[in-house]
């Protein structure tokens, strides 16, 4: 039989190559022209601690990490025990008869993977052991596997040819070693190599860099999960003359820093999750009333105050909307695959510099620490209109009006007030209500500047769509082209523009009987958000900590749409 | 504001200390423009909230840049806008609540960075603009509005705290001395790190200490401040913990480490390591 694709599970203790071993066969494959996707959870403790990661490779491009697991990797009993039942009933169990013995279950086979990697003379081989094992049960070819060891451990060391030679004796006994029981999968469809170049990379890998082709100036953040890896990256990273990246000491810092640079003329921007989102909120509100651009990225984990920190949901949305006192309402984007945290990025700091204010990312830890091959991005298509920028004399009113007005920046003419206090139009505190009017219009209007055109849209006439945001839209999407195989009736729209809405879109939604929203909370927040604004919006929720699977999506949009239809003959 | 705004209807209660710290702030600025030729756009004023932050809203003459954001922030905003623009001459004023209880986190971090600002703290002892609640450097005991029975947490002494912190320059002033307290805040604007002129800036209306600060000889009151003597050697920490165990207010400049570099400066040779890529080259390293 011919897969289009396969899902392994890797799952075990913190320290046992548990995401070593997911990444390399994820990187494997798409060396060989296939497309992967991880998904990653993470122990809780700093060293050992259960945790897994699944990886799904593919001959098409990939939507979501997949339901069912085909081959489970257990590092250790208790890995098998948790993760048995997400194992389809044909699928294989390889365990590693170094830890234990699995016993009673007929689909295992024990790989001794330590002794196989020892024997090759290099301890670390360990996970290319597995991984040639798990090429033998799609029959994928070994020429692709070696080309991989070659590629990755060619450095121009005096140990490239050591290592190289035994990695791909590991990967040649993990495959000889299985080929003994017989267990086989099927034949994996051959690759279909994408056009043109591809990255491998996370998607807080890929905000980095589009923030970055976005002109990014200034960076400060503090160290908090799913984040940091945005920190570390920038301080290595976002280096040179003009350039600061910088750890502060508090998130607090993090957005009065930003404030300050925003304000001194620079494109600045933070990360955080959650805790940290929340101590911003007082900055946030600064930003959006002394009219101060900004970016803050924030990487959604479970739960309030401390929560779930290493694991993932979208119930964030009221915070990152409306993370202040006052009239305010945030600028959102929402990205949903490891290529829009490339192009959200570079939207956010655009929509910051147009409209001068905060923008919020919203991200979150599944798209965070995904892997995932995307198309290289084109730079030369990556446009950023400049800040306008004030040039004239002093005595300049710099919040005159009721609309965006040049910003002057220090140094330059126009010196004038950033004023936290509701403000006069030089920027002098004042309590006139004319003023308040004013300026609280003022802030509002500039949020049209950010309105945009492009959406997704698929069967605009169905009277009821599927319409997911943020890291929901692979599942979605997936769930999404099997309800239209199966031809039940509903339609599909999606943006990662959540304030403001492309305005068409909004209007279309307007339209429908019934909008589905898939997400990761309890209260249905961004269903809420559309009710608001005038749509019959209704929420699937799920807080577990873990991404919808496409098949509950699949079941309850059929559910919903039946009921619904029912109703609407009835009416 | 360089002419009088109707619109804007905050005042100074007559006698407070802090119009002899804006006069001060105004000479520093103006003797700095003619020294070295920076327009005064080039100057950036950062304030706390307070009635002592109000004093970005009362400079007169010729404008610097303000910014007058949320109450204990002024510092980590100056931060964001000097590691931006090292360029710019970044200054902060705030108040002793501001800057000591609610800002107090972001003393530390700056002093270890050795941030090339300069911040003049406006003490009165008290929340001036929410009418008179004790602060941290109201006097143990004290009666304010917040302490009906007497203030039972000790009083912080800030230039202790300063010197144990870090912070390269330490000044102290006081409000009734415009000149002398100039001259201070220019040391401190010129001195390559962090610098705090610290003010006695008496509140007329909640907690007025100018005869406490400068003493009465008529009702045998001995003055809290007297000058620190021209032969301390600033760059002492030792002999700087010394002068502040001798009771009573230091005036002039208490300690002077010219020794560290600032931030911008370490950033600078930071550079020297680092390897600057473009945006096509950072993305080759995701590309197999
Ligand atoms: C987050 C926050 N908490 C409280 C306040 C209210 N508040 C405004 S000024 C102030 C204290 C000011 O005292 P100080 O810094 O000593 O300034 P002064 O008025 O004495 O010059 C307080 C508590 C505020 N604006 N923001
Ligand atoms: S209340 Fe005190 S500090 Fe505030 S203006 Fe009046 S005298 Fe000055
Ligand atoms: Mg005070």
């Amino acid at each position: 039989m011919e897969m289009r694709d396969f899902v392994v599970r890797f799952a075990g203790e913190g320290g046992q190559g548990v995401v070593t071993s997911a990444e390399g066969l994820a990187q494997t494959s798409t060396q060989a022209g296939y497309h992967a996707l991880t998904f990653a959870t993470f122990p809780s403790q700093i060293l050992g601690g259960p945790t897994w990661t699944q990886a799904r490779i593919s001959v098409d491009h990939l939507l979501s990490p997949g339901d069912d697991v085909d081959v489970l990797v257990a590092f250790n009993q208790e890995a098998y025990d948790t993760h048995k039942e997400d194992l389809r009933p044909d699928g294989v169990i390889i365990f590693n008869s170094n830890e234990f013995e699995l016993e009673g279950d007929p689909r295992g086979f024990g790989l001794p993977v330590e002794d196989l990697a020892r024997a090759t003379g290099n301890n670390r081989a360990a996970n290319m052991v597995i991984i040639g094992a798990l090429a033998h049960l799609v029959h994928m070819p070994q020429e692709f596997l070696e080309e991989f060891v070659i590629a990755r451990f060619t450095r121009g060391r005096a140990g490239d040819d050591e290592i190289i030679r035994s990695n791909i004796q590991a990967l040649t006994s993990g495959r000889e070693h299985i080929a003994e029981s017989g267990l086989d999968l099927g034949d994996l469809a051959p690759a279909v190599r994408p056009d043109g170049q591809q990255l491998m990379l996370k998607g807080n890998e890929a905000i980095c860099l589009g923030s970055l082709a976005a002109g990014l100036e200034v960076y400060a953040g503090y160290p908090i999960s799913p984040a940091t890896t945005i920190l570390l990256w920038m301080e290595r990273n976002l280096v040179g003359p003009g350039k600061f990246a910088y750890q502060v000491s508090s998130e607090i810092e993090s957005i009065t820093t930003l404030l300050g640079a925003g304000f001194a003329g620079k494109k600045a921007m933070t990360a955080t999750a959650g805790p940290g989102f929340s101590l911003m909120s007082e900055g946030l509100g600064l930003g959006w009333i002394a009219e101060i651009p900004l970016v803050v990225v924030n990487v959604q984990r479970g739960g309030p105050a401390t929560g779930l920190p290493t694991k993932t949901e979208q119930s964030d949305l009221m915070a990152c909307m409306y993370p202040a006192h006052g009239d305010v309402k945030m600028p959102v984007i929402a990205v949903g695959t490891v290529e829009e945290c490339f192009f959200g990025a570079i939207k956010a700091i655009e929509w910051a510099e147009r409209y001068q204010g905060p923008v919020v990312l919203m991200t979150e830890m599944s798209l965070a620490e995904r892997v995932q091959n995307i198309p290289r991005p084109d730079l030369s298509k990556v446009q950023v209109d400049a800040r306008k920028v004030y040039t004239g004399d002093n005595g300049y009113r710099r919040y005159a009006g009721f609309e965006l007005s040049p910003m002057p920046i220090p140094g330059g003419p126009g010196a004038y007030m950033a004023n936290g206090s509701e403000h006069d139009d030089f920027g002098d505190t004042t309590h006139l209500p004319a003023r308040h009017v004013q300026m609280t219009e003022r802030r509002f209007s500039k949020i049209k500047l950010l309105e945009e055109d492009d959406y997704e849209i698929d069967r605009p006439e169905e009277a009821i769509v599927f319409m997911p945001w943020g890291g929901s839209k692979g599942p979605a999407l997936e769930a999404y082209n099997i309800l239209k195989e199966k031809s039940v009736p509903v339609g599909w729209c999606y943006t990662m523009y959540l304030n403001p809405l492309p305005p068409k879109l909004l209007e279309e939604l307007k339209q429908k009987e019934l909008v589905i929203v898939p997400e990761l909370n309890y209260q249905g927040q961004f269903a809420s958000i559309l009710r608001s604004q005038g749509v019959k919006a209704e929420a699937i929720t799920q807080y577990t900590g873990l991404p919808f699977k496409v098949r509950d999506l699949v079941n309850r949009v059929t559910e919903m749409t039946n009921s619904r239809r029912k109703e609407m003959v009835k009416a | 504001m360089s002419k009088k705004n109707p619109e804007y209807d905050f005042k100074w209660c007559p006698g407070c200390g802090d119009f002899g710290v804006r006069r001060a702030i105004e000479f520093a600025m103006i003797d700095r423009l003619e020294e070295t030729g920076l327009p005064m756009e080039n100057n950036v004023v950062i304030a706390g909230i307070g009635c002592s932050g109000n004093l970005v809203h009362l400079m007169e003459g010729n404008q610097p840049y303000g910014f007058h954001g949320i109450h204990g922030r002024s510092l980590p905003i100056a931060f964001g806008t000097k590691m931006a623009r090292p360029d710019l001459n970044v200054m902060v004023v705030a108040g002793d609540g501001d800057f000591l209880s609610i800002g107090g986190e972001h003393i530390g971090p700056q002093a270890a960075r050795n941030l090339n600002i300069c911040a003049v703290i406006m003490d009165n002892g008290v929340y001036g603009l929410t009418k008179g609640q004790s602060s941290p450097t109201t006097k143990l005991g004290e009666i304010t509005s917040s302490t009906p029975y007497g203030k039972i947490e000790a009083d912080l002494n800030p230039l202790e705290l300063y010197l144990t912190l870090g912070v390269s320059f330490i000044a102290s002033g006081f409000s009734s001395q415009p000149r002398p307290l100039a001259e201070l805040i220019t040391q401190g604007m010129e001195h390559a790190g962090f610098s705090i002129v610290h003010v006695q800036s008496p509140c007329t209306t909640y907690n007025d200490t100018f005869e406490q600060l400068k003493g009465n000889v008529k009702k045998g009151i001995e003055p809290m401040l007297w000058n620190i003597p021209e032969d301390h050697d600033a760059s002492d920490k030792a002999a700087a913990h010394d002068l502040l165990q001798q009771g009573g207010i230091p005036v002039g400049v208490l300690y002077n480490d010219e020794s560290r570099p600032s931030l911008d400066q370490q950033v600078e040779q930071m550079w020297e390591k680092a390897r600057p890529q473009s945006v096509e080259a950072l993305m080759d390293a995701f590309k197999f």
